[in-house]
């Protein structure tokens, strides 16, 4: 490895959470992700805004590897990680939640949470029971009171309501110690009380634990995030503070422009 | 109630319903009122086949994944120890001790499961099925051509099992004990791992890969070591079975062979170990019995015929029916299945091939 390589790895490390370079991402001919450039800080809370077919949830599949990169690196905190697999990068303390929920329908709530927080620990392959003791088990019973799913504790993810599965697609992307977390749309379809809790929880999130949130609706993503990213058409369109984002006349030519229909 | 179930930590056998119990007094009075014939060609003989079954039940049940390869290993490590043992036609038979041709046998076939698992665990649903048969018709044809090792279309006989402890086991009332034991062992064992972490971690990986890949799972090393355990299920029924028939061919591990444990898999049921055991009888006892009653040729028909009935009227096979007529015959109230810990899911085999 290059010295000036390993020299910059050391100075990014502990720096950035995650940093991309010259990302590209092709879907045949469409070019969903067009040489992307992007830090993201250790602790940073971020937004992402852009209109339907952005390319948001295209930039997280790049991140977490569902979809990488045709081109372009992907560094997390430090690492480069764009060869690695998905679970590598999740055993690195990267999560995510999908746009459309990804759960297990035919296990309970407590099923689905003990696999998260037993999918970034060892004995994966145990062939023992889960006791109620085991240090897995007792951290998934913690995160079922933290996004408030105690009584649904045993009921079948399938029956269970969209709010509520909303709320466990959060629980499996905070199980374990992650260190980023990739949130695509978790406040659409929710209630405004949902909305409330799902505000709460991410603000009772440990200051070391940063995150990236796509929301479409802007007074929600500028309540959670310190920094923006706006994007169109598959490109980084403007990068600033929330308030440089909302006064910025040609966000609010394209946000008007495009009308508000998301939300 | 499932997890009630998966994480009581109480005595283990306060899980096991009453009707498993008079089942297991009747099977080991079995002999008692059997004649030979039935303790040892149709009894024995569905354990194992059974067996075999059992272990693309657990593959396919749990995990989602239909290999029609099963009866392959089950087949390497029959050959196996014809090979490493001692057989009657005078090729190879190395003569190695029989717990040591046994543990290498049983051995090689896991290894070879794992081996089809890593070939197969990136493809979903049909295109699984078409690899594994592939695998199944390729090693047909293998031995059937290959005459220095599998001695090709003769095959071998005279594999023997040991006289150990004054016992010949193949007797048809120790032979059939010593199937019991074996499909119980196993089925104990796959109910347990089902209740594991590594028995959720499977199903969750049925129900939704991506997902899991995104929680820090490695996916395929996780299917791999299913097939691997699959393949110690099936190597040690493959073991039984050439020591049952004292000979292996390239016929015992035909097309048709093949078929004939996804049939008996899914006929039986595939939600619950106990499944392709009934499977086994029902297959077994037609096998025996349907040429009574048609011409032999016609029983493929027959076969096909029982598939297409329980597969249209009750997907989730002779199990299935019994759970749903049970209410119906008022033998229980609640319906405490079960199944109920062991597979919580209405999908379908078929509904694991989801890609998003
Ligand atoms: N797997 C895929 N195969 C082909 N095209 C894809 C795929 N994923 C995304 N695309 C395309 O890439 C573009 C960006 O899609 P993406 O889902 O990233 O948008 P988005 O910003 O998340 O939009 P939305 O607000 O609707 O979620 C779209 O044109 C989409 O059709
Ligand atoms: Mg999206």
């Amino acid at each position: 490895m290059p010295a000036t390589d390993a020299l910059s790895r050391l100075q990014s490390a502990g720096l950035y959470a995650l940093e991309l370079e010259a990302v590209n991402r092709h879907f045949g001919a469409l070019v969903a992700l067009a040489d992307i450039n992007l830090t993201v800080r250790s602790g940073e809370r971020r937004a992402v805004l852009g209109s339907n077919g952005a390319g948001k949830t295209t930039l997280f599949n790049a991140i977490t590897g569902d979809f990488p990169p045709t081109t372009g690196r992907v560094r997390f905190f430090g690492e480069d990680v764009t060869d690695l697999p998905t679970y590598e990068r999740v055993r690195r303390g990267l999560r995510r939640t999908y746009q459309i929920s990804q759960l297990f329908g035919g296990l309970s709530v407590i099923d689905n949470i003990y696999l998260a927080c037993r999918g970034v620990t060892r004995r994966r392959y145990s062939l023992k029971r889960p006791a109620l003791d085991d240090t897995s088990m007792q951290a998934a019973e913690t995160l079922l009171e933290a996004v408030h799913l105690e009584s649904s504790r045993d009921v079948l993810v399938a029956e269970l309501s969209y709010g509520r599965q909303r709320q466990l697609e959060i629980a499996l992307a905070l199980a374990g110690a992650p260190r980023l977390i990739l949130l695509d749309e978790p406040a659409a379809g929710l209630s405004p009380a949902e909305r409330g809790e799902l505000i709460e929880i991410l603000g009772s999130l440990p200051e070391h634990i940063g995150y990236i949130i796509i929301e479409h609706d802007m007074d929600v993503a500028l309540r959670v995030a310190q920094s923006v990213t706006m994007m169109h058409n598959g490109r980084i369109f403007k990068e600033g503070t929330p308030e440089e984002i909302e006064n910025d006349p040609e966000v609010q030519e394209l946000y008007l422009g495009i009308g508000h229909g998301h939300g | 109630m499932d997890t009630d179930r998966l994480f009581n930590k109480s005595n283990p056998f306060a899980a096991i319903p009453a009707w498993s119990w008079i089942i297991g007094l009747l099977l080991i009075l079995y002999p008692s009122f059997a004649s030979d014939f039935f303790t040892y060609q149709i009894g024995a003989y569905s354990l194992l086949l059974g067996t075999v079954a059992l272990s693309l039940m657990m593959l396919a049940g749990y995990g989602g994944m239909v290999s029609l390869a099963q009866l392959t290993v089950a087949g390497l490590a029959g050959y196996l120890m014809a090979i490493l043992g001692d057989n009657s036609v005078g090729v190879m038979g190395l003569g190695w001790p029989w717990w040591l041709a046994v543990i290498v046998s049983v051995f090689a076939a896991a290894i070879f499961s794992a081996f089809i698992g890593a070939i197969s665990v990136r493809t979903e649903g049909i295109y699984t099925i078409m690899i594994t048969l592939a695998i199944a018709v390729a090693f047909f044809y293998f031995v059937r051509q290959n005459y220095t090792l599998f001695n090709g279309f003769t095959g071998f006989a005279g594999v023997e099992p040991p006289t150990l402890f004054g016992i010949y086991w193949r007797d048809p009332v120790p032979f059939y004990y010593l199937s019991l034991a074996v499909a119980t062992g196993f089925v104990g064992a796959v109910l347990n791992a089902s209740r594991s972490t590594f028995g959720l971690s499977l199903m969750a990986i049925r129900d939704n890969p991506r997902r899991m890949r995104a929680l820090g799972y490695n996916v395929a090393a996780h299917r791999i070591a299913a097939y691997f355990m699959s393949g110690i299920i099936a190597g040690t029924a493959g073991v039984l079975l050439v020591w049952f028939n004292g000979r292996i061919s390239p016929g015992t591990v035909g097309v048709d062979v093949v078929i004939d444990i996804l049939v008996i898999a899914v006929v039986g049921g595939l939600r619950h170990p106990i499944g392709p055991f009934l499977g086994a009888i029902a297959f077994v006892l037609l096998e025996n019995f349907a040429i009574d009653l048609i011409d032999r040729e016609r029983f493929n028909t027959v076969i096909g015929l029982a598939f297409l009935l329980v597969v249209i009227f009750s997907p989730d096979g002779i199990l299935g029916l019994w759970k749903r007529l049970r209410p119906k015959l008022r033998l229980g109230k609640s319906v405490p299945s079960a199944a109920a810990g062991t597979t919580p899911t209405d999908s379908h085999v078929s509904e694991s091939v989801k890609e998003v």
